[in-house]
C-alpha cells in the first residue's frame, strides 16, 4: 500500500526536480501519442526539442523562439503575482487583446503623421492602460460585488474578442484596403513599427520588455515588501490579514499588473509580429503563459526558462508539421499534458511516498 | 429592420434547445460542487464529450450511441482530473485549468477530418396529446429527448440532494470533509464518483451541441458554453430548481440575439454575439449572495 506523508518542509530538491520530470514524462507520453498517430516518434520529438536550436534551418528558427517567447514571458510574469496571491486572472487574453486594440488604434490615429519618439511610447502606454482597463472590470467585481474573478476574467475573454472583430471590420478597417477586413498594417509604419533592434536575432522591444519584467518582478519578490505580501497572502490570508496587507488592494494591484503586462504584450505583438488588427490576431499566448508561470513555479527565472521551453514547443510544433505532417493540434495537446504532469509530479514537492501500511 | 419576422412561440421554443447543453453540464458540476471539489474543466469535458459523440454518432449512425460515447468520453476526462485531485493532491484551479486547455487539444486532434461533415439527425418527439396544445405545445412538448433527459436531471438531482441518503452524504463531505471522513465516510471515493458523473453530464452537453443544436463538428465550438455552465452554478447558488432559471435566462439571451441578427437590426453582429457573456458577468454580480459548500476546492488528506 503506498500512502502519501506530509513534509514538514516542502523538499527544494522537488522544486527543481519536478518540472524538468514533467518534460520528460510529457516527451516519453507524447513520444508514444506520436507514434499512435503513425509518425516516427523520436524523429518527432527531436524536430520539436533540438531542431529549432540546432538543426539545418536553426538560423531562421533562433530568433523566431525569442519573437514568441518574448509575450509567454511578460504575460507570465504578471500572472505570477496573482497566482501567488491566490488571484486567479485566467483572461489575460482578453487583456492582451485590448492592450493590442488600444495600442493599434493610438498609433493609427497618427496616421500619417512621422514621430516616432512621440507615438511609440504612446502607444506602449495604450497598451498597458488598456490592458489594466479590462483586468480591473474583474478586479472591481471581485472587491466590490465578491463575483468570482476567475469566470469574470474569463467571459471578457469571449467579449474582447468580438470587439476585436468588430474594430477590424469598422473603426480600424484600412481605408486604402478595397475594403477587405483588417487595419492598416502597424509594423510598415516607421512611427509605430517594433521592428527587430538587431537584424535576424529576434530581440526587438517586447523581448527586452520581457527581460526587464523579469529582473524587476525578481527584485520586487525577492526584496520589496509589496512581494512579501504578495507571498504571505497566498500561503495564509489570515496572517497577510493581521499583519496589515489590505486583502482589496492585494486583488487590485495584482489584477492591474497581470492585466498591464499581458496589454503590453499584445501592443508588442499587434506592432511587430502580427502588424494589423484583423479578426483574429490573437493566437492564445495568453492561454499558454497560464501554463508558463506554472511551470516556471511562478518563479521569474523559472518563467523565463519556461517561456523559452514553450516558445520552442511552438516552434518545433511548426517544423514538425511541415516535415513529418504532424497536427497542429498535437501540439495544443503536448503543452496541456505538460502542466498535467507538472501538477502530479508537484505532489512530491510537499508529500513524500510511505511504503507499506502507516499506524 | 423586421421585428416581425421573430414569432415569440418559436423563440421560446428554441431558448429551451439553447439552454440545455447549458443544464446538462451545469447539473453535472452542481454535484461536483456539493461534493466540495470545483472542476474547472467543465469546456474541456464538453468539447471532449461533443467530438466523442460525434464520432460515434457518425460511425454508427445512432445519436443514442453518440451520447452514450460522450458522456463516456466526459467522464474518461474527469478521471484524469480526480486522480490528480483526489491522490495526487493538487491545485484544483490549476488543474481545472490543465484539463480545459488538454480538452481542447485533444478534441481538435480527434476531430481531424470530422470538419464540415453533418451529423445525423436526432428526431423530435411530439408528445401525444400534449403537444397539440396551442403556444404551450410547440414551446414545452416537442422537443428531441435530450431536452427533457435536462429537465429530468434536474428533478432528479433536487430529490437525491434533498431526500435520499447518499445526497446527504455527498453534502457532507461537500461541507466539512474532516468530519465526513471521522463519521467512516470515504471522502475520497464518493468525490471521485461525483467528479465522474459531472465529466459525464459536461459530455452529454457538449454532444448537445456537436449532434443536435449546430450540428456538426469545429474546433472549439463549445466557445464558452462551459464556462457560462460554472457561472449558472454559482448564480443558483449550488441549488438545482434555480440553476433552471440561470440557464433559461442565458438561452433567452442567446437566442434574442440570434434572432436580433436574422431581423436585421441597426447593432453590429459582433456587439449583438457579446450579449450571451455580458449577461453571464451581469447575473454573477447581480446574484453573489450564495454561500458555496463548506470544502469547495480544498483539498482533502487523512493523515490517518
Amino acid at each position: 500500500m503506498l500512502t502519501l506523508e506530509k513534509r514538514p518542509q516542502p523538499s527544494k530538491a522537488w522544486v527543481y526536480a519536478a518540472p524538468i520530470l514533467a518534460v520528460v514524462i510529457t516527451m516519453i507520453v507524447g513520444g508514444a501519442v506520436f507514434a499512435l498517430l503513425g509518425k516516427p516518434p523520436l524523429e518527432a520529438i527531436r524536430t520539436i526539442f533540438y531542431d529549432p536550436i540546432f538543426g539545418e534551418f536553426a538560423s531562421y528558427s533562433r530568433p523566431q523562439l525569442l519573437i514568441k517567447a518574448g509575450p509567454l514571458i511578460l504575460i507570465a510574469i504578471g500572472l505570477s503575482f496573482g497566482f501567488r496571491a491566490g488571484i486567479w486572472n485566467i483572461g489575460a487574453e482578453g487583456q492582451y487583446i485590448i492592450g493590442a486594440l488600444a495600442a493599434a488604434g493610438t498609433g493609427l490615429a497618427f496616421y500619417p503623421m512621422e514621430a516616432r519618439w512621440l507615438i511609440f511610447p504612446l502607444m506602449i502606454i495604450a497598451g498597458l492602460a488598456g490592458g489594466m482597463l479590462w483586468a480591473a472590470i474583474p478586479a472591481f467585481l471581485r472587491i466590490r460585488f465578491k463575483t468570482n474573478e476567475i469566470l469574470v476574467s474569463l467571459m471578457l475573454v469571449y467579449v474582447a474578442e468580438a470587439i476585436q472583430a468588430s474594430m477590424a471590420l469598422s473603426l480600424l478597417r484600412n481605408p486604402d484596403g478595397h475594403g477587405f477586413p483588417g487595419s492598416r498594417n502597424l509594423s510598415q509604419y516607421s512611427s509605430s513599427a517594433n521592428l527587430e533592434l538587431i537584424s535576424n536575432s529576434g530581440i526587438h522591444w517586447g523581448v527586452l520588455a520581457a527581460v526587464t519584467a523579469v529582473v524587476f518582478a525578481y527584485f520586487i519578490l525577492a526584496r520589496h515588501r509589496f512581494g512579501f505580501d504578495v507571498r504571505l497572502a497566498g500561503q495564509s490570508p489570515r496572517a497577510a490579514g493581521f499583519a496589515g496587507v489590505d486583502a482589496g488592494r492585494m486583488i487590485f494591484i495584482c489584477m492591474l499588473i497581470s492585466g498591464g503586462l499581458a496589454g503590453a504584450a499584445g501592443m508588442f505583438e499587434i506592432a511587430g509580429p502580427a502588424g494589423r488588427v484583423s479578426i483574429d490576431f490573437n493566437v492564445g499566448y495568453g492561454f499558454t503563459a497560464i501554463i508558463v508561470a506554472f511551470l516556471g513555479r511562478l518563479h521569474p527565472v523559472g518563467i523565463l526558462i519556461a517561456g523559452l521551453l514553450m516558445a520552442l514547443t511552438y516552434i518545433g510544433g511548426e517544423l514538425a508539421q511541415l516535415s513529418l505532417g504532424l497536427p497542429d493540434a498535437a501540439i495544443q495537446l503536448f503543452q496541456g499534458m505538460l502542466l498535467f504532469f507538472l501538477l502530479a509530479v508537484d505532489v512530491m514537492t510537499s508529500y513524500r511516498i510511505r511504503f507499506g501500511k502507516t499506524e | 429592420m423586421d421585428f416581425s419576422s421573430i414569432n415569440p412561440i418559436l423563440l421560446l421554443a428554441s431558448l429551451m434547445v439553447a439552454a440545455t447543453p447549458i443544464i446538462l453540464a451545469a447539473a453535472g458540476e452542481l454535484i461536483v460542487e456539493r461534493a466540495g471539489v470545483l472542476n474547472l474543466g467543465v469546456e474541456g469535458m464538453m468539447i471532449t464529450g461533443a467530438i466523442t459523440g460525434f464520432i460515434a454518432t457518425v460511425t454508427t449512425g445512432s445519436p443514442w450511441i453518440g451520447f452514450a460515447a460522450a458522456a463516456v468520453g466526459g467522464a474518461g476526462l474527469s478521471l484524469l482530473f480526480g486522480f490528480l485531485t483526489q491522490f495526487l493532491l493538487s491545485n484544483q484551479v490549476a488543474t481545472g485549468l490543465a484539463l480545459t486547455l488538454f480538452g481542447l487539444g485533444l478534441s481538435a486532434l480527434l476531430g481531424q477530418g470530422y470538419n464540415g461533415i453533418k451529423a445525423p439527425e436526432f428526431p423530435k418527439i411530439d408528445i401525444p396529446v400534449i403537444s397539440d396544445i396551442p403556444v404551450l405545445g410547440p414551446i414545452l412538448f416537442s422537443h428531441d429527448p435530450m431536452v427533457y433527459v435536462g429537465l429530468g436531471l434536474i428533478a432528479g438531482i433536487w430529490y437525491f440532494l434533498k431526500y435520499s441518503r447518499a445526497g446527504l452524504v455527498l453534502r457532507a463531505v461537500g461541507e466539512n470533509h474532516e468530519a465526513a471522513h471521522a463519521l467512516g465516510y470515504h471522502v475520497i471515493r464518493i468525490r471521485i464518483l461525483a467528479i465522474m458523473f459531472g465529466g459525464a453530464c459536461a459530455g452529454l452537453g457538449g454532444a448537445y451541441i456537436s449532434l443536435v443544436r449546430v450540428p456538426q463538428w469545429t474546433d472549439g465550438m463549445t466557445a464558452g458554453a462551459g464556462w457560462i455552465a460554472l457561472a449558472i452554478v454559482v448564480f443558483a447558488s449550488w441549488r438545482p430548481w434555480r440553476l433552471l432559471i440561470g440557464a433559461y435566462l442565458f438561452g433567452g439571451v442567446t437566442v434574442l440575439q440570434l434572432n436580433l441578427q436574422a431581423a436585421g437590426i441597426a447593432i453590429p453582429v459582433e456587439y449583438l454575439a457579446m450579449s450571451p457573456y455580458i449577461a453571464t458577468i451581469l447575473v454573477l454580480v447581480l446574484m453573489s449572495a450564495g454561500r458555496a459548500p463548506g470544502s469547495l476546492g480544498k483539498i482533502f488528506h487523512a493523515s490517518r
